[in-house]
């Protein structure tokens, strides 16, 4: 039955009970099985915020640790995953991308394309997002339109508990490369998620919120930000149809637009920085197709186009927050030609 | 001069009913009586909005309204007071101080936690069969949903029954939080499952329930093993009659995202109001889980014979010699009430107008009569 666990837990359980359901499935990364086995420590820290902390000790021989090379480790998981195991590879932060991407859009996303569809690359690289932690700029940044932007990736954001444990069981099953998303900022949200497995297929859009008056698209961790803004907008009568697209690629390009098509209006909400982003892709794709419904021009709010600040104050600012969509969304009843 | 002690006695609080496992609190969308009313039992007193569904609250005793205490919208939690009804001779004074206190309960929110159904597994024949349980009194109640529902569809009720019996709520195989492998999928198999329940839990005499394709679980069960079952009351049975609605269930079955299952979905109610996101939401998050999209396919088969019905529970029947009540919705798009006239003059069939085939949903004190009434013999 479902119960009330963390975001965390539901990514820990997601890969336990993966683990348990198909052997060849195995953990890799950087303190995955750290600390085990020395004085003191029976545990393995289970990566640097403990996500997959537990799995060392059921799972023996199946939960590997890998030197600070994420080139060497990510290309093992690539090449481990054509040769019919299921790696689950942890890149500790997305900031890291830049010394192991080769070994993603030019080897992982393109075997399936090159070999004639006859290569599967069952891979997934979960990986740490996002700003809120006070970790400075290389550790907080949002590059999951990066990814996005490489055909042959699959691009998944989890929003809540929920999402992350489905998932995450439905990239570990799925035959291509996923680039699998985990806000920091999300890790001790708790949500009611079921004991059992199950999945969600990616390019599903979730309709958080309904309402008539504005289309709220919102990534990863901005969902619960967009629910805070709606919840405020409600009170003042304005009722906001919140989407999660879920996955950014694929995307669910026909949520969206249905959507617009009831509101007329778009507000788009994105913590990654704004050029070559999601928040423009998605406004592109609403401005090009749904534009006779269109009532007001569309909104982006995002982050500035500037690197995380260190300082706390400067960071907090810089992250979108829900008086932030809620102007946007004001500015958008208000307009007139 | 009054018993102080028995005019406070005399005073019934009214509280916010927990309806499901999950609910915390409730908001009320409309109080259908006025402080000065009169009330009896069974009256409906207002809409009560949970987070999942809709439905009317019952007065559980009749006397006067005297406080309305939590107004219209207000979200108040489980077990919190929303009224008073008491007769007109207990003195104002009283009623305002009791009134005092349950407004400061609900401002402080420090409402006492209302102990919802125990939960519970049982192993049966090498599946584990969760149930849920409410209520304590000698007889024995249980309620077998139906196909790709759960025990939570018994939400309203399961708590008004649990005053006379101890009711439990089953998950058939393939179902809720039971386990997802239904085996060939038979009738006998799940009739097994409930007749297993019943013999891990050492219970003797149980008046059966049954909706839908649950309604025919119950029949089979108790063709089996008559000897044990009390009463039987079926709400909207499956394998009664020739027509059943096969394009919603293989709709239904088929449906891979909300989207897909909504419009299906509005078949099962005679309004439509009643199709929430929540409801397909919930439903969608059921039929992701492991197992049961083959688990559905399989009774899909039990259920279907082409597009026509794959049981015949009326024979079934003819090994039951007990009561049987029935209860079927005028508005029901999936098994017709019309099919009720299969039960000839075997059972006394009661009509249920604003009820689809959810009525235990839409229409739950028709449910609960027909039980309440089989309690009574």
């Amino acid at each position: 039955m479902a119960r009330t666990i963390s975001y965390r837990e539901a990514v820990n359980e997601a890969l336990r009970q993966e683990m348990e359901r198909d052997p060849s499935v195995i953990v890799m990364g950087e303190d995955n099985a750290g600390g085990a086995g020395s004085p003191g420590e029976d545990d393995a820290w289970g990566g640097v915020l403990g996500v997959t902390k537990g799995l060392y000790e059921q799972f023996p021989g199946r939960v590997l640790d890998t030197p600070i090379s994420e080139s060497a480790f990510v290309g093992a998981a690539v090449g481990a995953a054509t040769r019919g195991l299921r790696p689950v590879a942890e890149l500790m932060f997305i900031d890291f991308m830049g010394v192991c991407f080769d070994q993603i859009f030019n080897q992982a996303a393109k075997f399936r394309y090159m070999f004639g569809g006859k290569a599967v690359t069952p891979v997934v690289v979960r990986t740490m997002y996002g700003a809120g932690l006070n970790a400075a700029a290389q550790h907080s940044q949002c590059l999951y339109p990066v990814f996005t932007h490489i055909p042959g990736l699959k691009v998944v954001l989890p929003s809540s508990p929920y999402e992350a444990k489905g998932l995450l069981i439905q990239a570990i099953r799925d035959n291509d490369p996923v680039i699998f998303c985990e806000h920091k900022a999300l890790y001790d949200m708790t949500g009611e998620v079921p004991e059992d497995s199950y999945t969600i297929p990616f390019g599903e859009a979730n309709v958080v919120r309904d309402g008539d008056d504005v289309t709220i698209v919102a990534l990863g961790r901005m969902v619960s930000v967009a629910e805070e803004a709606a919840a405020e907008l409600a009170r003042q009568g304005v009722q906001a149809e919140i989407i999660d697209p879920r996955t950014t690629s694929p995307l669910d390009s026909d949520t969206i637009l249905e959507s617009v098509e009831n509101t007329g209006r778009l507000v788009v909400v994105d913590e990654a920085t704004p050029r070559c982003s999601m928040a423009t892709d998605i406004s592109a794709l609403v401005a090009q197709e749904a534009f006779g419904a269109l009532r007001a021009p569309i909104e982006m709010v995002t982050a500035p186009h500037t690197p995380v600040p260190f300082a706390q104050t400067l960071e907090q600012l810089y992250i979108p927050d829900a008086q932030k969509v809620a102007n946007a969304v004001k500015k958008t009843m208000d307009w007139k030609k | 001069m009054t018993d102080p002690v028995s005019t406070e006695d005399a005073i019934t609080k009214v509280t916010m009913p927990k309806w499901g496992l999950s609910m915390k609190s409730g908001k009320i969308t409309a109080w259908f009586v006025a402080e000065g009313d009169e009330v009896a039992e069974g009256d409906d007193l207002a809409d009560i909005d949970t987070d999942k569904i809709t439905g009317a609250l019952e007065s559980a005793g009749a006397g006067l309204v005297r406080r309305i205490i939590a107004e219209t919208n207000e979200d108040v939690p489980v077990g919190g007071t929303i009224a008073l009804i008491a007769p007109a001779d207990v003195p104002e004074e009283l009623i305002d101080e009791a009134a005092r206190a349950a407004r400061e309960e609900l401002d402080s929110g420090a409402v006492d936690e209302v102990a919802g159904p125990v939960l519970g597994t049982v192993q049966v024949d090498g599946r584990t069969l969760s149930y849920a349980t409410l209520g304590a009194a000698e007889e024995t109640v249980l309620l077998v949903h139906g196909y790709g529902g759960d025990k939570n569809s018994w939400l309203f009720v399961q708590e008004p029954l649990s005053a006379r019996a101890t009711v439990h709520a089953i998950d058939l195989p393939g179902h809720g939080d039971s386990t997802k492998d239904v085996g060939d999928g038979s009738l006998d198999t799940l009739a097994g499952a409930l007749l297993g329940f019943l013999e891990q839990q050492g219970i003797e005499r149980v008046h059966l329930v049954g909706h839908s394709l649950g309604g025919a679980v119950v029949t089979a069960a108790a063709a089996r093993e008559p000897g044990r079952i009390a009463s039987l009351t079926l709400v909207a049975p499956a394998g009664y009659g020739d027509t059943i609605n096969a394009d919603y269930l293989r709709g239904f079955a088929s449906a891979s995202s909300r989207r897909e299952l909504k419009p299906h979905l509005l078949h099962l109610f005679a309004d439509s109001g009643q199709v929430t996101r929540q409801l397909a939401d919930d439903l969608m998050k059921f039929k992701r889980l492991d197992g049961v999209q083959q688990a559905l396919d399989r009774l899909l088969g039990t259920l279907l014979d082409g597009d026509r019905p794959g049981i015949d529970a009326a024979a079934l029947l003819q090994k039951f010699a007990g009561p049987v009540t029935v209860v079927w919705g005028r508005a029901d798009q999936v098994l017709p009430a019309a099919n009720a006239t299969a039960l000839g003059g075997r059972a006394q069939v009661t009509y249920v107008d604003h009820a689809g085939h959810m009525v235990h949903m839409e229409q739950p004190s028709a449910v609960v009569d027909a039980v309440t009434g089989a309690l009574d013999g």
